[in-house]
């Protein structure tokens, strides 16, 4: 997992509509990136749905969250539009893996992402990592919180 | 709004006032979605087990829109009845199929409270709000996924209706 104090990886992805995104869109605000394994999963399901549960707050924080997985795009739309969310999911499909692997979050075993949070700096730093010992539990997005308030008043 | 709450990690808070307890024997803490499948048949396997219930509203808007509003219905039966809220709740998790607001004013008046006042309560503040205080402090604690319990201020790991039965034969 990508430690933190280092330098954010720049990443050009499709979102859920195909719209290519980079890490640079989001400057000016803390970037959430929450990698997950795969769209339609009981377990990713219930994470991302509870982050849609806890956005406006995030937001509040002058923060920006993003989900993403090796998952396509069109996967992606029919995914977000199943759980309401309206938070963006991008799409690491082609090379398959490259941007989780570059954030450390990418599991060769199992062929997708492991379930893991980074909080990019406004300045494009990691500020905090998370990685979830296996797949089936989910980083509550409470632990997201303790890592947008360290050090801030909320 | 609750400004002093941050979401930031925090202990389970432990049944207290204005909390819904039902039954004897080993405390537990649940946090539940109305609208939630899982929800519902955990309810169903667990609750005949000699356990002191503690529930909290955990509704999950997004994925279930329907879900606040029984939660906020839940918590204004309660106003006039805590007997009420129970026999409430249990429907609600019973028939997952006739939870649109006819069927929720016919319960109202088979429990024979004020079908008016119901009607006033669900939509206040302060039922907003205690909703509202439920889900906070599930996901200050760390709940991601529902049903989800606590025992002891722990959380309880793996199905929680095994758990729970396990927990209730100690």
């Amino acid at each position: 997992m990508i430690e933190p104090g280092t330098s954010a990886p720049d990443f050009r992805l499709a979102d859920h509509d195909g719209n290519a995104v980079t890490l640079a869109d989001f400057g000016g605000r803390r970037l959430v990136l929450a990698f997950y394994p795969l769209d339609f999963s009981a377990v990713c399901s219930d994470q991302l749905s509870i982050y849609q549960e806890v956005l406006g707050e995030i937001e509040d924080r002058d923060a920006a969250l993003v989900g993403v997985s090796v998952d396509s795009s069109a996967c992606h739309a029919a995914f977000r539009e199943r759980l309401g969310l309206t938070y963006p999911l991008l799409a690491d499909f082609h090379p398959k893996g490259a941007v989780c692997a570059a954030y450390g979050a990418y599991m060769d075993d199992w062929g997708h992402a492991n379930r893991s949070l980074v909080l990019i700096d406004r300045d494009g730093t990691v500020a905090w990592s998370f990685a979830t010992p296996t797949p089936l539990e989910i980083p509550g997005a409470n632990l997201i919180f303790d890592a947008l308030d360290d050090g801030a008043p909320a | 709004m609750d400004g002093t709450s941050s979401l930031g990690s925090a202990a389970v808070p432990p049944p207290g006032p204005g909390d819904h307890v039902r039954g004897r024997g080993p405390e537990v803490v649940l946090y539940l979605d109305l609208g939630c499948p899982r929800c519902a048949g955990t309810w169903e396997e667990i609750t005949t087990l000699p356990l002191q219930v503690c529930v909290r509203h955990f509704p999950v808007a997004s994925r279930r829109p329907r879900s606040p509003v029984l939660h906020a219905a839940a918590e204004a039966v309660a106003i006039q009845s805590e007997d009420g809220f129970w026999e409430f709740w249990d429907s609600l998790l019973a028939d997952r199929a006739h939870v649109d607001d006819p069927h929720l004013w016919e319960r109202v008046e088979a429990l024979g409270l004020d079908l008016d006042r119901f009607q006033r309560d669900r939509r206040s503040d302060a039922v907003v709000e205690r909703v509202r205080r439920d889900f906070r402090s599930g996901i200050s604690a760390g709940v991601a996924a529902t049903p989800a319990g606590f025992a002891a201020g722990a959380p309880l790991a793996g199905e929680l209706g095994v758990v729970l039965r396990e927990l209730a034969s100690r």
